[in-house]
């Protein structure tokens, strides 16, 4: 993305951002609350449109791709506040996230309960995250680390070429934090990753390179060592 | 069991004119019928779409209109069908484009005033409308050379009308369509981040929802043989809500339940209780305070719960050999 700007009236969220992420990195974005992390999300994935400035994802222009289009091209996402079907059970979810990118949708005549193929692609995807035994209860019946396991099924399941992970271990126990940490880890390397995260200690050992943002600025990205040692790092965030 | 109930309920409304007694009552039975179908196509949207509609009956009356003007155009039955369907599917493409421009109140508010619009138009347009007058057709179809002019051909032509619009509803809960508009109501933003075109889905759920309210309008027309302002009336769309609120939205039996309950108490109370309308509000009031998910569901919930009361307990287990002291 190229000097990306937004602002809601006078308050300026994002300004002059320019982020560049190669494929298969592993790009941690940290900075103190109100820094406009999960405004850069929103305006990566359209939910939020740029005053100024161009995003472009593996060489094509995306800035004024309907946001909902943007998911067929490769992007996926988790929110920092977990965004389910609570009233449907895991499978329910999981096929709702594979029936997305697919023409089958638009369907209305088709028994969804009877489409085998997606019914398995979605026992495979809750397989991955290790809740395939839990794949006819309620969502509302789990706990919240199952959950965060299911929201990254989810992204998982649309198939991403670049999987922004907006603050996964927020809220976790530490067990909970160990599975999603393992998950998190274990997703191969043609998939990029960009992880907001407050956590520093599971955080830092998954970032390869890390930005740092601050009132809506790139202060400081570079390298793990690097940015760690940036005194303005320490500044704004480490609190030193 | 529930097979069983069903195919006994499908049994007991194909007869109907046989056991009702009497035309007045098989009038009320078509009546119910309509009001049912006008209630499920109601239903897509507030039930399963999650988006309240206050201007339905501007698109059964628009329905009922071209109808009417059609037929007194000397147009056969089947060009008369297709062309107020055509003309309500135009009218609920408008109504969508416009009113899903809000989202919550604001979709609530932009449908009441496009029914507002069509009502006004039914009122002073003259020229198009007849005014306060209304427009009166004489005649009803004959599909199949069977004559609907009796009272039980009628119902049962509009029972199989009736079969069909839930055959739909049942098909389109259970497909992928379904799940997707169900989605867009219970998270839109996420719907959209799986890719989802959730204008898209809202507008075709619109379309399909105006198509079974046209297919009322259109029963209706043939059933009274006139057409006047008060059928787009706001009181009309709020009367529909009503039936699917109190039966119980975002499910099949829900809204027929409603309807029931609507048109007999309009009907049959309002012939012996010169003031209806309050006991059809305090019926209204009783369902939102005991059963304030509809009729439907809420007394399956109070069936379960009576049925588990019932269920003999479990004898308390006996204390451990040595446990129990303190």
């Amino acid at each position: 993305m190229r000097n990306l700007d937004k602002s809601f009236g006078g308050l300026c969220v994002t300004a002059a951002v320019s982020l560049s992420v190669e494929p298969g990195e592993r790009r941690l974005i940290i900075g103190p609350n109100g820094a406009g992390k999960t405004t850069l999300f929103n305006l990566i994935t359209g939910e939020l449109s740029p005053d100024r400035g161009a995003i472009t994802l593996f060489d094509r222009d995306i800035t004024r791709v309907p946001s909902h289009r943007r998911f067929h091209l490769g992007i996926a996402r988790t929110y920092q506040i977990i965004t389910l079907f609570q009233g449907e059970t895991l499978l329910r979810n999981v096929t709702l996230s594979l029936l997305g990118l697919s023409r089958l949708r638009w369907n209305p005549f088709v028994r969804l309960g009877r489409q085998e193929g997606l019914l398995a692609r979605a026992h495979e995807t809750l397989a991955r995250v290790a809740l395939d035994h839990l794949a006819e209860r309620p969502l509302a019946q789990t706990s919240y680390g199952e959950r965060r396991r299911v929201e990254i099924a989810m992204a998982l399941a649309q198939n991403p070429r670049i999987l922004l992970l907006d603050e996964p271990f927020a809220g976790l126990s530490i067990e909970e934090r160990r599975d999603v940490r393992r998950l998190v880890t274990g997703i191969p390397r043609d998939v990029t990753i960009v992880m907001i995260e407050h956590d520093m200690d599971v955080a830092l050992d998954f970032a390869e390179r890390i930005t740092v943002l601050h009132f809506g600025e790139v202060v400081v990205e570079g390298t793990r060592a690097e940015v760690v040692a940036h005194p303005r790092t320490k500044e704004i965030y480490l609190g030193e | 069991m529930k097979r069983v109930v069903v195919a006994a309920a499908l049994a007991s409304l194909a007869t109907a004119p046989l056991w009702v007694g009497g035309t007045y009552y098989v009038n009320i039975a078509s009546q119910i019928l309509i009001a049912a179908i006008f209630a499920l196509g109601i239903n897509v949207l507030v039930g399963y779409a999650g988006l309240v509609t206050l201007g339905h009956a501007g698109l059964f009356g628009i329905a009922a209109y071209a109808g009417a003007r059609l037929m007194n155009h000397g147009h056969g039955h089947v060009v008369v069908a297709a062309g107020a369907l055509a003309v309500t599917l135009v009218g609920a493409a408008v109504f969508a484009a416009l009113a899903l421009r809000g989202e919550g109140l604001g979709f609530v508010m932009i449908t009441v005033a496009l029914g507002q619009i069509v009502w006004g138009v039914a009122y002073r347009w003259i020229s198009i409308t007849n005014g306060d007058n209304g427009i009166s057709v004489s005649g009803r179809p004959s599909p199949l050379g069977l004559s609907l002019a009796s009272p039980a051909n009628f119902y049962w032509a509009t029972f199989v009308v009736f079969l069909a619009a839930v055959a739909s509803m049942a098909i389109f809960v259970a497909s992928p369509f379904g799940a997707s508009v169900r989605g867009t109501r219970d998270q839109p933003r996420r719907m959209n981040a799986l890719g989802y075109h959730v204008w898209m889905i809202r507008f075709l759920a619109f379309l399909f929802s105006g198509f079974w309210s046209g297919v009322a309008g259109l029963l209706y027309i043939y059933y009274n043989q006139f057409v006047g302002p008060q059928v787009v009336a706001l009181t009309a769309s709020a009367e529909a809500l009503l039936m699917v609120i109190s039966g119980g939205a975002a499910t099949l039996l829900g809204p027929i339940a409603g309807a029931m309950l609507v048109v007999i108490v309009k009907n049959v109370a309002s012939a012996y209780i010169e003031r209806w309308n309050f006991v059809l509000g305090a019926i209204f009031v009783a369902i939102v305070v005991f059963m304030p998910e509809g009729l439907v569901p809420g007394t399956v919930r109070r069936w379960r719960g009576a049925m588990a009361a019932l269920r003999p307990r479990a004898a308390p287990a006996a204390p451990a050999p040595g446990g129990g002291g303190r």
